[in-house]
């Protein structure tokens, strides 16, 4: 390791103060950093002591946490192409195919995302930070499987600048980056993020018969319109290629959509590394769940047509609302801050989403507008929790 | 009613190189010196003695023009020998080198009888006021005001701290005078607290005149501040007083014998710290003999008080005003290679994050000044708001500091913390924040706007 650090304190004459790239001096600092932990030490007064754990351990932490969703997305990718062509294909032709379209997506946000924070944090003169880490994983994996780069490239620089940088950069943003992302390219670009057509790729060939590009959501609202019962439509679709949404297919993830938000297992897993790690907060994600739960149920009580009357737990595994819960209502920055505000925002973000997907025609999927709403409305939350302890703080009796 | 109060948030670390209850033998120090950087609430310090004079040990040396009624007193008799100043002519140092044997003025013993102005100016008068703090903004307390309660915490629950029991040992006498007198300055309670996971030492047992508590939990339950927010917290236009318990017995000697006796039995802890254990000095003497034999003192860092709380020193500076303890760690002036990542069970930390196993380790972690990572923007964890067991959000605290807005400061609850409340969250921030500097620049706006 001493080769690299002679590497990088040979180059750093020219990034201090008067060297030629003395305006670049924060990506020389951004990636010595990530390469060695850096000899900093705490100051003559104060804590003289610091944890072990810093932002970039955090982050990680989350990136990790996404891997289970990522393999399984690209693994479902290949396996829902060669469903649709009625192809035969092997494990290991599923996993290529499907490599073959996330991979660019990934490489895509992370680069295009990154150079835009560069960027930045050079006009700033700021550190880098580390939030992107996890904001370019969660763009790629939000995204359906096939979507043109160019667009992947413009929604990142959208969320990046305008969700992000505007407010300050990393810590100061109001709207989830990633979400923001999503929902520039479902409003700019529709075509190519909803319906039917845009899950599974067929390249040259034709679908076999029977065969139909229908989400979960989709099917659950057709359904209702043509007035048959959701769970049996579900159950039916596709089935003659051995394809139902049946719950568990469904809670499984063997379904079309994005990349990483089939999988409600995989979330789950996900979660498990959130919560155990306490990275995110638990009470986000089971207030997320309970709020659709508990949403679903009054819709079951008062159904006038066949969307409301679904059971309450097909909310859980369709669509994206367990990717949504647990990655993206949980990132600390655009959250509830406070303890009792975090109940509230996860329980309302569940609440909304089946409200959205229920009632809403023109936007099947709710979890997106759901989390940005409760963005915005978060500081609101918190306002009220904050000056509940203002006031117990000044009506508190003494002994 | 004594209370008794059970926290469970807060955190406690523990440490390598923990002082064995003995008192040892090391070469006595010879020089002392009183420092008005120790405290914060001095605006215009001003030096009564010059350079050469001999002092005995209670004589006036420094006061505060802006509250000229309390006095700073020499620890020890002997010479003045050097005044230091720095940049721009401010006070850093009034040393004293001291006689082989101690003599004291001599202001003859107390009597708890006479009023109580009479009686706060003859302790304001004596050397042994400075020891009393008050509460907001933890500054030397003001003998013209009449806190609504005094408290003393009978318990540190910072890592490596002293045991308080054991500083306090045969005092037992002075304690109890030195309530007494507390006593006499409020009309209020004095409370004693105690940690409630331990059997009560004799002292505080059988103490009068006090309301005793009991406090159990991780640090910071042992904090004096923890203890008032659960007590009798301080809302706005509130003072209350705290002493320490070494601050009690120096008050209590100056009632029955009318001397200020700066005597104490202080600890040397941490990892790098030769000979641990207990040591009788006096407040503010030279640390330099009490690191014997510690190899390369430039690689380490020498504190006065805790690693949480206390102030980095030279190997011949001077112990703090209010600090008990000499700790010696590590300087962590170093790269790690991948430090971020890699994945470690003997690095302490709070956190749980991925790779860090430290919460499976049960036994003592050596730990280095290294920051562990660069200063990041605040991004809000909740775990701040794990180790303050207290009905404050810090978050929504430090952030009206920053922003300097005075309505949100007050009615967050920055009359309720000083810096040691605070340290814990200093601690363990991922965004590696200096919280404990900003807490006093929030009361140093507060206290002068």
């Amino acid at each position: 390791m001493k080769l690299l650090q002679n590497l990088f304190d040979g180059i750093k004459p020219n990034f201090e103060k008067g060297g030629k790239w003395e305006k670049f001096h924060t990506l020389y600092e951004g990636h010595r950093t990530i390469a060695f932990a850096p000899d900093l030490i705490t100051k003559s007064k104060g804590a003289q002591i610091k944890d072990a754990t810093d932002l970039k351990r955090v982050m990680i932490t989350v990136v990790i946490a996404m891997i289970p969703a990522l393999l399984f997305g690209i693994l479902n990718i290949g396996h829902q192409h060669f469903l649709a062509t009625g192809a035969e294909g092997t494990f290991l032709d599923k996993a290529i195919f499907g490599a073959l379209s996330v991979l660019p997506i990934l490489i895509v946000s992370y680069a295009v995302g990154l150079a835009t924070e560069f960027t930045f944090c050079v006009i700033r003169n700021h550190p880098i930070s580390e939030g992107y880490l996890v904001t370019g994983m969660l763009i790629a994996l939000v995204m359906p499987p096939f979507i043109p780069l160019w667009q992947v490239a413009l929604a990142t620089i959208f969320a990046v600048v305008i969700g992000k940088e505007v407010f300050g950069g990393t810590g100061m943003n109001i709207l989830n980056v990633a979400m923001t992302a999503r929902a520039f390219l479902y409003f700019a670009y529709p075509a190519q993020i909803s319906g039917d057509q845009v899950w599974t790729y067929l390249g040259e060939k034709t679908a076999v018969d029977g065969f139909s590009g229908a989400t979960a959501l989709g099917v659950a609202y057709n359904s209702s319109v043509e007035g048959t019962p959701v769970v049996e439509a579900l159950s039916t679709h596709n089935a003659a290629l051995g394809a139902d949404f049946s719950f568990m297919s469904m809670f499984m993830g063997w379904i079309p959509g994005s990349i990483g938000e089939t999988s409600t297992l995989m979330a789950l897993i996900g979660a498990v590394i959130l919560v155990a790690t306490g990275v995110a907060s638990w009470k986000i994600i089971v207030g997320g769940f309970g709020g659709a739960y508990a949403m679903g149920l009054v819709m079951n009580a008062f159904a006038v047509n066949e969307y409301m009357a679904m059971p309450a737990q097909y909310h859980l595994v369709m669509g994206g609302l367990a990717f949504g819960v647990i990655f993206m209502a949980t990132d600390p920055v655009s959250a509830a801050q406070t303890e009792l505000g975090k109940w509230i925002y996860g329980i309302l973000i569940g609440v909304l989403t089946v409200i959205i997907r229920v009632t809403n025609p023109a936007y099947p999927e709710g979890i997106m507008l759901a989390v940005l709403f409760m963005n915005v409305v978060a500081p609101l939350i918190d306002h009220y929790v904050v000056k509940a302890n203002k006031t117990r703080r000044l009506q508190r009796a003494t002994v | 009613m004594s209370k008794i109060v059970k926290l469970k948030k807060g955190f406690d670390l523990k440490l390598v190189g923990k002082a064995p209850m003995e008192l040892i033998q090391v070469t006595a120090a010879n020089t002392f010196a009183i420092k008005p950087t120790d405290f914060p609430g001095i605006q215009r310090p001003k030096v009564l003695v010059n350079e050469g004079d001999t002092v005995k040990a209670g004589t006036p040396i420094l006061l505060d023009k802006a509250m000229d009624q309390v006095i700073y007193a020499a620890p020890v008799s002997g010479e003045v020998v050097e005044i230091k100043r720095g940049e721009k002519r401010k006070l850093l140092e009034i040393k004293i080198l001291a006689d082989s044997s101690v003599t004291y003025e001599n202001a003859g013993a107390l009597d708890l009888g006479q009023d109580r102005a009479s009686l706060a100016g003859k302790l304001a008068a004596s050397g042994v006021w400075p020891a009393i703090i008050q509460r907001p903004f933890g500054i030397v307390a003001n003998p013209a005001d009449s806190p609504k309660a005094i408290f003393v915490s009978g318990f540190d629950t910072h890592p490596l701290a002293p045991e308080v029991s054991f500083l306090l040992q045969g005092e037992e006498r002075y304690f109890q005078a030195g309530i007494d007198a507390l006593a006499k300055l409020t009309p209020g309670k004095v409370h004693v607290n105690v940690d409630g996971g331990k059997q009560v030492p004799a002292i505080f047992s059988g103490i009068k005149n006090a309301q005793v508590n009991q406090f159990s939990g991780p640090h910071p339950a042992g904090n004096v501040g923890t203890q008032i927010h659960h007590l009798d917290p301080i809302n706005k236009g509130d003072i209350v007083w705290t002493v320490s318990p070494q601050g009690v017995v120096q008050i209590g000697k100056f009632v029955l014998e009318g001397i200020y006796d700066a005597s104490k039995i202080i600890a040397l802890t941490g990892s790098e710290m030769n000979q641990k254990g207990y040591v009788k000095t006096y407040t503010g003497a030279n640390v330099a003999t009490f690191l014997g034999g510690v190899a390369q003192p430039e690689t380490l860092r020498i504190i006065s008080g805790n690693v949480l709380t206390g102030e980095k020193i030279e190997k011949d500076g001077y112990l703090g005003f209010y600090h008990n303890q000499v700790t010696v760690i590590p300087e962590g002036k170093y790269e790690e290679f991948l430090g971020w990542l890699k994945p470690s069970a003997s690095k302490l930390s709070f956190h749980k994050a991925i790779g860090m196993f430290s919460f499976l380790k049960s036994g003592e972690f050596k730990v280095d000044t290294n920051t562990h990572g660069e200063e990041r923007p605040f991004v809000v964890s909740g775990v701040f708001e794990k180790v303050m067991p207290m009905d404050i959000l810090p978050t929504y605290l430090f952030k009206a500091i920053v922003t300097e807005d005075f309505d949100e400061m007050e009615e967050l609850g920055l009359y309720e913390v000083i810096e040691e409340d605070v340290a814990l969250c200093e601690f363990v921030d991922p965004s590696k924040n200096e919280l404990q500097e900003l807490v006093r620049h929030g009361i140093e706006l507060l206290m002068y706007n």
